[in-house]
């Protein structure tokens, strides 16, 4: 039996992983995808795990996504939802993961708006951490799920050009993306207006442009970030409408872009504001294989994080 | 683990004839190779499973159709690994469902394997029946599984481990025992 060789036993980031650890979990998530395709969209891998998410920032997509990959694996889910949670009755973030762990679950994939959230819960829990986004700082399973559509595509990850458009100073997912390319030796160009992007990542390797056609000119992977507004990203700009006219990626500018290249966007899309609903809709969009993937990898990572073993636990 | 080669138990040329009576074996009980199907299991047993199925298509003029399974999410051991194993491809194109399946691997030991394999294959559908062929049977079973074909039966001990090299892999075709330099 050839073991994976992951020696990880959280994902707290793409930066705490090397480049063979990223591509085996890549391999291990092509093994996946099949999983996804057959009748019966199970296998007992995780039988008698347990997995929390437990989420304090809105997500959907994520959480169903995560929720999907523990169920394919067979293991027993709970969601944690901390709007109805006693976290509203003033409970601390520790006691209720302390509270959770008597419950003795496997794994939990938590989501917070404080960056370095998930790395705190690992000094003092017993579960295997994932983290699937903490404020500003990483998304490291949509920059997986990112780089195994980007492979499909390619038949590679390595040799390729990338630029990340839009809010890259709110953008965890910018963030993840930008250090897994940098592993892979791939140059990234960062583009937005110079409010959403700071000169600061130029010191992280990236090269930042402030204009759109000469960001995406010979780029392989045009990867479009949404305006959050949310998070009040309209405040760095002057109107939705000025951030349209230079920003919004439309079938004019991508024809810069190099022939074959392919367009992502981590969703949800803010139509016709960064992306052109066509060019979204067209066979150059990967959109809805990214959704797709993201169930792939994270199966793949709920399955190689080093748990340890029923017998030591108990 | 260190280990050497204890004995060299087949050559090419016994292989050879192992593998084509295997296949005529498999012709004989399944009269209508028509809803006969070949899986092999990762990695060895696929390589297995090629063979045969060029030695039934030389033999009957029809190319089976061949699948790939990986049983590693179906291991009955994995809550006991501190290491998940590494998860190959399954690749099986044909549905299963009321087919004959000749479930292929180059050596069956315990029968944990198999076990899996038809735990499997039984996730995709269900099969009108599943065989076993497995080149090398070594004995030491711990479950109630038995080969319908087999290359040969080769005793040996727990220690030891079967070594089935096939010149597409290994680059040449021999059997070998291998046994544990220190123990």
């Amino acid at each position: 039996m050839e073991t994976s060789g992951f020696n990880q036993r959280h994902l707290l980031g793409i930066d705490h992983l090397s480049a063979s650890e990223i591509d085996l979990i890549l391999d291990t998530a092509d093994s996946f995808v099949e999983v996804s395709t057959r009748n019966i969209k199970k296998v007992p891998a995780l039988k008698g795990r347990t997995v929390v998410n437990l989420f304090f920032e809105n997500s959907t997509r994520t959480r169903s996504s995560f929720e999907i990959a523990a169920k394919r694996l067979s293991a027993d889910l709970i969601n944690f939802n901390s709007s109805v949670s006693s976290l509203k009755k003033g409970e601390s973030l520790k006691d209720t993961v302390l509270t959770l762990e008597a419950m003795n679950p496997h794994i939990i994939v938590i989501r917070h708006s404080a960056a370095g959230a998930p790395r705190y819960l690992t000094t003092f829990a017993r579960s295997c951490i994932v983290n699937a986004g903490d404020g500003f700082h990483e998304h490291p399973t949509q920059a997986l799920l990112d780089a195994l559509t980007i492979r499909q595509r390619f038949g590679k990850l390595r040799g390729l050009k990338i630029a990340v458009v839009g809010d890259i100073l709110h953008s965890r997912v910018a963030r993840s993306n930008l250090i897994l390319h940098q592993k892979m030796g791939n140059p990234v160009n960062l583009v937005g207006p110079p409010s959403l992007v700071p000169l600061e990542f130029e010191r992280m390797g990236a090269r930042v442009f402030y204009d759109l056609k000469a960001g995406v000119k010979d780029v392989d992977i045009v990867m479009m970030l949404r305006v959050q507004e949310e998070r009040g990203a309209g405040n760095y700009f002057p109107s939705i409408r000025e951030y349209r006219r230079l920003f919004e990626i439309n079938a004019e500018v991508f024809a810069t872009a190099a022939p074959d290249a392919i367009i992502m966007h981590p969703g949800p899309l803010n139509r016709d504001v960064e992306i052109e609903t066509s060019l979204a809709d067209s066979d150059r969009s990967v959109i809805l294989q990214q959704v797709n993937n993201g169930i792939a990898v994270r199966m793949a990572v709920l399955y190689l994080l080093k748990g340890e073993s029923n017998e030591a636990a108990h | 683990m260190e280990e050497k080669t204890k004995a060299k138990i087949m050559d090419s040329r016994k292989m050879e004839r192992a593998f084509a009576r295997m296949s005529m074996e498999i012709l004989e009980r399944n009269r209508d190779a028509g809803s006969l199907a070949l899986i092999g299991i990762q990695t060895k047993g696929v390589f297995v499973a090629r063979r045969i199925r060029a030695q039934i298509q030389a033999l009957e003029k029809v190319e089976l159709p061949l699948g790939i399974l990986d049983i590693t999410l179906f291991r009955d051991d994995l809550h006991l690994q501190e290491h998940h194993p590494k998860v190959e491809k399954t690749e099986i194109d044909f549905s299963v469902e009321n087919r004959h399946i000749v479930l292929i691997d180059d050596v069956v030991f315990t029968g944990r394997t198999i076990r899996a394999a038809m735990d499997s294959i039984f996730e995709l559908g269900r099969p009108a029946s599943i065989q076993l062929a497995v080149f090398i049977d070594r004995g030491h079973r711990e479950l109630p599984i038995c080969p319908d074909f087999k290359g040969k039966y080769l005793p040996t001990a727990r220690r030891e481990r079967v070594n089935v090299m096939l010149k597409e892999v290994d680059g040449s075709d021999q059997v070998l025992i291998m046994e544990p330099t220190r123990f």
